[in-house]
């Protein structure tokens, strides 16, 4: 493996970030500072993480429900997602798009979506932008099991096929469509086995080895830059929380979830940096410090900041009409 | 001035876009040829690149436009037949018209789906449909429906130009209507109606092939002294209000003519528009004149039937006159 100490450092940072962003975001939901539906990320970090060290800000991604992760890979500022969860003016879409809908992008961060199985159509289309401009962009999209049984799922590969377009499918398979383990909802194992039927290659990975996530996104992206068209790399991981904060998980035993959290991504890098030597323990702990300010200036900069003035709800509709609202 | 149908002023409206804006490209299934030959042609002069023929996969093709507008192109995505929208929804009710808003503003999709809508060629009941009120009831789209080949071509140039998702409906029976358009391909405004022919004694409103159907039943009633006035919104949103007000402000009489099924239908909502607006300038009630409420039927009789006429027309202005 060709991974140099800086990146391995660069992908453990992001990972923390996102793991202690979550956290937050975990805790504050708790104590109803935050309000909707919150689908957190947590345990799927190497995914995220593994995949977008391969990119840069020009490259396009789709994120999904359970978008923090890929949100913060893909460079989102913390701050602004704090704020956007709090439903906030200064948030990523002024308080009107919250967990499900932040997008940035002047960071090649197409959005999350709210409808499962969304964005395999739009990072499809953009994809097909890509290659109209002749440009040497590549467009992801990040999806779960569950959106592999979509329609969107199978016309957007066939799609993508066809045209030969830069675009790489990363499955999230973390065994889990809402409430249903994989097992009840499709029949195969591996989803990866479904890219056959579309004539481009799936492959398998440790979803929470990100090191494999990062190989072998690497090798699909050039594969995608030099116009061999698609690939679908299916990621092996596990959701740590409910479908949703405050989800009973009726569907599943705790000793299940124990026992993937052995398996904890971040807990694998921390090894690794160990037993290589790559860095000191206390400077993981600087790390770690200079996250946590870093969130704590987020959350105090959510909660300082205005919530939007009501003749907002109006604007942003279209890009040249603003409606007359009734604004009590 | 010079004359074509309106299916050939489609056709000229998307090469002129074509030619003007290397960020526009057609997609859809079969466009290369065109299912009706709208698009025919096309594809000679700008390539299999940009007059992209896709398989029949309605929603990766919506899809497919949204996501191609958020990373920088102008798509011009095709839904052959409005009915076919329905397997779509998702990426233009949820995605198309709600990603700017909820990402506040920063992403900007300018995309135009066009789509056939209406019943008259015995396509019946999953091809004749007309949807319009399924898509004016989305805040973030914006809908046009040109009657004529000068609005055809002045719409279609509007809408692709427009930085919003636009929806372009047009009228299978009116691909061979000729009539005269400008010399210049210059766009028409959206959101600005046209009265296809002053009156003073009734106000009718009606859109797409209705119009020609209204037209007709005014020469009828000219002949008997009735001064019909006609308004095409040829934009069903954002809506030229002022215009159709004003209109009733003169004649204070008004009948409302669509395709639609009457149940829920775009005229439903613009009737309580102008009864909320502008009662205070009515002397008689508001009627519809519209589709029955039924599934578009197959036998030539029933289609005929089921879609509003020109007697209709007439009763519904004599009922109130």
């Amino acid at each position: 493996m060709d991974i140099s100490k800086e990146l391995v450092m660069d992908m453990y940072t992001k990972m923390l970030r996102i793991r202690r962003f979550e956290q937050r975001v975990a805790e504050l939901f708790a104590a109803a500072k935050i309000g909707g539906f919150v689908h957190l990320y947590w345990g799927e970090e190497a995914v995220a993480v593994g995949v977008t060290a391969n990119l840069s800000n020009d490259d396009l991604i789709t994120s999904t429900h359970r978008g923090h992760g890929h949100l913060i890979a893909k460079g989102g500022e913390t701050k602004y997602m704090m704020a956007e969860l709090y439903g906030k003016e200064t948030g990523y879409c002024k308080g009107k798009g919250g967990s499900m809908h932040i997008a940035d992008a002047t960071k090649g961060i197409l959005g999350a979506n709210g409808i499962v199985g969304a964005g395999l159509p739009i990072a499809t289309g953009a994809a097909l932008s890509i290659k109209l401009r002749g440009s040497n962009q590549v467009s992801v999209c990040f999806f779960g099991d569950g959106a592999s049984n979509q329609g969107t799922f199978h016309e957007s590969m066939n799609m993508a096929a066809i045209w030969k377009l830069p675009v790489v499918y990363i499955c999230e398979n973390n065994l889990y469509g809402e409430f249903t383990p994989q097992k009840d909802h499709q029949a195969i194992t591996d989803i990866s086995s479904r890219a056959e039927a579309y004539g481009f290659p799936g492959i398998t990975v440790d979803g929470n080895d990100v090191f494999a996530v990062y190989e072998a996104t690497n090798e699909a992206i050039k594969r995608a830059r030099n116009g061999n068209g698609p690939t679908l790399i299916e990621c092996k991981t596990y959701r740590v929380r409910g479908h949703f904060e405050g989800d009973p998980q009726l569907y599943r035993s705790k000793e299940e979830v124990e026992e993937w959290k052995r398996n904890d991504p971040i807990m694998r890098v921390e090894r690794y940096i160990s037993e290589n030597g790559i860095v000191s323990e206390e400077k993981l702990k600087e790390i770690q410090k200079g996250i946590d300010k870093e969130l704590d200036e987020a959350v105090e900069f959510a909660e300082k900041s205005k919530d939007p003035d009501e003749k907002m709800v109006a604007e942003d509709v279209y890009t040249d009409i603003v409606e007359e609202v009734r604004v009590r | 001035m010079r004359k074509m149908n309106y299916g050939q002023a489609i056709n000229e409206a998307l090469r002129n876009e074509l030619r003007r804006d290397p960020n526009v490209f057609l997609m859809g299934e079969d466009v290369k040829y065109g299912v009706l030959g709208v698009t025919a042609g096309i594809v000679d002069e700008f390539g299999e690149e940009r007059v992209r023929n896709t398989p029949i996969s309605e929603e990766a093709v919506a899809g497919g436009a949204v996501g191609a507008a958020a990373a920088g192109s102008r798509p011009v995505a095709e839904i052959m037949f409005i009915d076919f929208s329905t397997i779509a929804m998702d990426q233009i009710v949820n995605q198309a018209a709600k990603m700017r808003y909820m990402f506040g503003g920063r992403i900007t999709l300018p995309l135009t789906f066009r789509t056939m809508v209406g019943a008259g060629i015995q396509a019946a009941a999953q091809h004749s449909q007309s949807l319009e009120a399924w898509f004016t009831h989305i805040p973030g789209l914006k809908v046009v429906y040109p009657s004529t080949p000068k609005d055809a071509l002045g719409l279609t140039i509007a809408a692709i130009r427009d930085d919003n998702p636009v929806i372009v409906l047009e009228h299978k029976l009116l691909y061979a209507m000729e009539g005269e358009v400008p010399d210049e391909n210059e766009p028409i405004p959206i959101g600005v109606a046209d009265v296809k022919k002053v009156g003073k004694d009734v106000t009718l409103v009606a859109t797409g092939m209705m119009v020609h159907k209204c037209l007709n039943a005014a020469k009828q009633l000219s002949e008997e002294g009735i001064d019909v006035e006609v308004i095409d919104p040829r934009s069903l949103f954002p809506l030229d209000k002022d215009t159709i007000y004003n209109s009733i402000k003169k004649t204070h009489k008004v009948v409302l003519v669509s395709e639609e099924v009457k149940r829920g239908s775009w005229i439903g909502e613009l009737s309580a528009m102008i009864a909320e607006e502008a009662f205070q300038d009515l002397n008689s009630p508001i009627l519809r004149v519209a589709g029955l409420n039924t599934p578009v039927p197959f036998s030539k009789k029933l289609e005929d039937y089921f879609v509003p006429n020109e007697v209709d027309i007439i009763e519904a202005i004599k009922s109130i006159i």
